[in-house]
């Protein structure tokens, strides 16, 4: 059976194969050997439903830096089953039409490279239990995204979208990081499972509050909830196969995961309930006000899903209400908001899924995704129509179609919110249900626009750039299984009730006992009789009806006062006064002089290492342990000290390197002397080589000119320069003194028998601090690519080294 | 400097032969006395250098068809890898282990996965030195 951890691994090492692929097998179309890899894990995940839903999670460690409570926690229970099905289920879908969506013109191998690493990474953030593990794969599926966005990257929309995306998404996952180091402050614990166990511990902790907040500032923006949701339209330049995973189907859900992970720990907070169902409730709002503006079907589907994933948003808030009151039967009510975020988010996923994939098949087939150009597509395209139909109905929440289900919980569970008499709502309540069904109208508008003004009406085919033409019949297979998915979950919703949600409501609820009661049987007929949803839903059908018929009258009302109030220019604005004012803080500093840049190295080491010798009361001597000094020792101390003043003074260049090399192997007769012969033989060699090097870059220089410098200038290097000097042998000398750690050799004492190797310094260099040489190598790599890349790559004289 | 040194030439052709073995020697000593991947690698390189510096790079390139990036590249991945490697086997990352073995040749031998690890070392740092000299020699 595939391992959860084999399960994350096996997309990063399918990209590490595919540039070979794509290089060396050109005539096969690369996507058909990247499918395999989600079908194959998408059947080993299916593998663990009938364990995970009996109540089984599947857990292994393999410990990376136990000492900093790092490790890598593979965690597989009903929660992160739900989204992992969702990565690999909805990837292969994506895939499969990736290769009929792009041109072999295009270079298919970085898509794929960057479309695995993503799919590793996602799957890497579902399945970590270790919070900075889960960070870095966090971080991954934001850079995976910026790369997809930018793919088409010559054009300027395309890098601008990229690069805001990042911006916008990294901050947010670098103040989730700091919530997390919170967490861990408070419990000692990176691991999530470990958090949610020491519950009730440390909920009164000063901390607990900003952590709660920092955490879904992550989940927040990477969700695209209001005020950061602008991202998610300009990520849209992306190719469609990208928006229909990343910003529809999986990543923008990390945030919504990330608020479910962390339900249990924060989830009775009144904070988190205010801010989780508030901001929800508020980007469903606007998301669904703002879609209907968009002429750009694209855009249009992207705010939709702004809107749509603050509806599901709002329902964890409400459902997060349960933990608040503890485990009764009173609260039990308030779990089902919860289940019907999770049903919806499933949901969501198959029907905005299928919509993207149409979207892209029309702007594919018609040359143009403008609302105002396109129309009277149906009788061209008419299984892509269908397929538009059945998704957009299913937005709009209409039967026979799973959005319908899902739109009927979340009208009950807003309706709940009138009785909630915990947290101090009180008749705030009121306002949910009222707020939501006024998003909803505006969600039936959008969603009919997408049909009938695409597919209806007048065919006017010189407005298109292309003759329309039903797609291929690859191209729609992934579409049309989305929308099969979309009917049948209708017509079964019960399976994926009990295989899939219940485990992850024990996941989300893990106190509550009991956890069959959790999960309801979902029905798509309740009666007429005290069916406030199924009222609710006819009222949007009705008044949707009428404002899509007069939209051309009210739409202008788009244009005018605080609806032009963009957060886009704020945005805009703010990145420039950051550039701007960052511009000119580099042109202050960076003035071009190495003295400059020498003064304040030096001036920093002054200030932090003599600051805090004093500070700390460090300047202490002890010379009584000090072997006394021999008069050898004392020759090569004056030779040095004349070669290191006669450089100042000589005229050559030459001379001077070879002084500093007279310098250096000095060095290594000291080393020789006190018996340290790895050094001396490293001194020695890295000396021969780095003399050859100076030869090298200056034996073609001018000679050495005289400096001009002011009196006052020279004075002043000259206080640098001995200070430095002076608090170099001031460290020396108080390091002495002051033993704050325990000694280190014990470790060494038993390098024999541990390690087998005689030669201590090679074991402490290979074995026990294996780690810093590993980072040293490493380091060295990254220089010497430094330097080639300085050298090698520099713009030739007269060309524009800066890149419009 | 002069392009038909002979005597420089001749001695280098020597030289660089006794500079490599010791090198070589250098490294496998390492467990047991002073030596090791970065000296190792050291070594090694300074022969490079010094076959670049007496010959011309064109020259030494004909007989030493390296690309030294990807010679680095390649040392960096082996001294990272042998650390995942570690882990593959359970044990924690960088995790070296060593034990004795009876080999045709030579007897009784101690074989430890750290000169694996050293091995990624001394060929980063060679690939490292001689492509920071090779790319300032050429830029001049």
């Amino acid at each position: 059976m595939l391992t959860i951890l084999m399960a994350i691994l096996i997309p990063f090492i399918a990209a590490i194969f595919i540039p070979f692929i794509y290089k060396f097998i050109p005539r096969i179309n690369i996507g058909w050997f990247v499918l395999v890899v989600p079908i194959i894990l998408f059947i080993g995940l299916v593998r663990y439903v009938p364990s995970v839903a009996a109540g089984k999670t599947y857990i292994k460690t393999i410990s990376w830096i136990p000492s900093a409570g790092i490790n890598f926690t593979t965690y597989l229970d009903g929660l992160s089953l739900i989204f992992a099905l969702l990565i690999t289920g909805v990837g292969s879908l994506v895939i499969l039409y990736s290769i009929y969506y792009l041109s072999d013109r295009e270079s298919l191998g970085h898509f794929y490279v960057y479309l695995l690493m993503f799919m590793g990474s996602m799957l890497g953030v579902v399945f970590s239990d270790n919070m900075m593990v889960l960070y870095v794969f966090w971080e991954l599926t934001s850079i995976s995204s910026f790369l997809l966005i930018a793919f088409w990257y010559h054009r300027k929309q395309s890098r601008y979208g990229a690069q805001k995306s990042l911006l916008i998404t990294v901050t947010g996952g670098l103040a989730m990081l700091i919530g997390f180091v919170m967490l861990y402050a408070m419990t000692g614990s990176f691991s999530i499972r470990e958090n949610i166990a020491a519950i009730g511990e440390f909920t009164s902790h000063p901390l607990f509050i900003p952590a709660l907040v920092l955490v879904l500032l992550g989940a927040f923006t990477k969700s695209a909830q209001f005020p950061f949701h602008i991202w998610l339209p300009d990520a849209m330049e992306a190719p469609t196969p990208v928006s229909a995973y990343l910003h529809s189907a999986t990543m923008v859900k990390a945030g919504i995961y990330i608020v479910a992970r962390f339900t249990p720990i924060f989830g009775g907070e009144e904070v988190w309930f205010y801010a989780v169902s508030g901001i929800g409730l508020l980007t469903l709002f606007w998301g669904s006000l703002n879609a209907i503006r968009q002429t750009d079907l694209k855009a249009l589907l992207a705010y939709s899903t702004i809107s749509q994933l603050g509806l599901v948003m709002s329902l964890f808030g409400l459902g997060s209400v349960a933990l608040h009151t503890g485990a009764s039967s009173n609260s039990v009510l308030y779990t089902q908001a919860t289940f019907a975020a999770l049903f919806h988010l499933i949901n969501h996923s198959t029907f905005k899924g299928a919509l993207f994939m149409v979207v892209g098949i029309v702007d594919h087939n018609v040359g143009t995704r403008d609302v105002r150009r396109l129309g009277g597509l149906m009788s061209l395209m008419p299984v892509t129509f269908s397929i538009a139909l059945i998704g957009s109905f299913s937005m709009a929440g209409l039967p026979p179609f799973n959005g319908f289900l899902s739109k009927e919980m979340f009208f009950e569970a807003m309706l709940m919110m009138r009785n909630v008499d915990v947290m101090s709502v009180g008749s705030w309540g009121t306002i949910f249900p009222i707020v939501a069904w006024i998003a909803s109208i505006f969600t039936f508008v959008y969603s009919m626009i997408i049909v009938f003004q695409t597919f209806f009406g007048e065919h006017q085919p010189d407005r298109l750039d292309r003759k329309a033409h039903e797609a291929s019949k690859g191209m729609l297979i992934a579409p049309s299984v989305l929308a099969v998915l979309v009917v049948g979950i209708f017509f079964f919703p019960n399976i994926i009730g009990n295989y899939l949600l219940r485990p992850a409501m024990a996941a989300i609820y893990p106190t509550f006992s009991g956890v069959n009661q959790l999960t309801p049987h979902i029905s798509a007929w309740h009666g007429l009789k005290n069916n406030m949803p199924l009222f609710m839903t006819i009222g949007v059908v009705i008044i949707g009806y009428l404002l899509y018929i007069t939209l051309h009258r009210w739409r202008s009302l788009y244009s005018v006062g605080p609806m032009l109030w963009n957060l886009d220019t704020l945005y805009n604005w703010s990145l420039k006064q950051m550039e701007s004012s960052s511009t000119a803080l580099t042109d202050y500093y960076m003035s071009g002089h190495l003295r400059d840049y020498l003064t304040y190295i030096f001036g920093f080491f002054l200030l932090a290492i003599g600051g805090s010798l004093v500070l700390f009361g460090g300047l202490s001597f002890d010379v009584s342990n000090d072997a006394p000094i021999l008069i050898n020792e004392v020759i090569l101390v004056l030779v040095m000290a004349i070669a290191a003043i006669s450089i100042i003074f000589v005229p050559s260049r030459v001379t001077a390197i070879l002084l500093n090399g007279v310098l250096g192997y000095s060095i290594a007769l000291f080393f020789v002397i006190f018996r340290a012969p790895d050094l001396a033989l490293t001194q020695i060699v890295v000396e021969t080589v780095t003399t050859a090097l100076f030869l090298l870059c200056f034996h073609f220089l001018p000679e050495l000119k005289r400096e001009t410098s002011v009196r006052s200038s020279k004075i002043f290097n000259g206080i640098i320069a001995i200070s430095a000097g002076v608090i170099v042998t001031v460290i020396a000398l108080s390091v002495q003194g002051n033993k704050l750690f325990d000694s280190v050799s014990i470790y060494f004492e038993n390098a024999y028998e541990l390690t087998g190797g005689k030669n201590i310094v090679n074991t402490i260099l290979g074995d026990f601090r294996a780690f810093d040489t590993m980072l040293e190598v490493v380091v060295l790599f990254i220089a010497g690519i430094g330097v080639y890349t300085l050298i090698k790559l520099k713009a030739r004289k007269g060309e524009r080294d800066v890149e419009d | 400097m002069k392009t038909n040194d002979v005597i420089l030439r001749t001695v280098t052709k020597a030289v660089v032969f006794i500079i490599l073995t010791f090198g070589v020697e250098l490294f496998f000593a390492g467990h047991n006395s002073p030596g090791g991947g970065f000296i190792g690698g050291l070594v090694l390189s300074s022969a490079l250098v010094l076959l670049f510096l007496v010959y011309d790079i064109e020259t030494v390139q004909q007989g030493i068809p390296v690309d030294f990036k990807k010679v680095a590249a390649v040392g960096v991945i082996f001294a990272v890898g042998t650390g995942v490697g570690a882990v593959l086997f359970g044990a924690a990352f960088l995790t070296q282990t060593f034990g004795m073995f009876h080999l045709p040749v030579f007897g009784d031998t101690e074989l430890a996965t750290v000169v694996l690890f050293e091995v990624g070392v001394a060929l980063t740092v060679v690939g490292t030195v001689v492509t920071i000299i090779l790319s300032i020699s050429e830029d001049v």
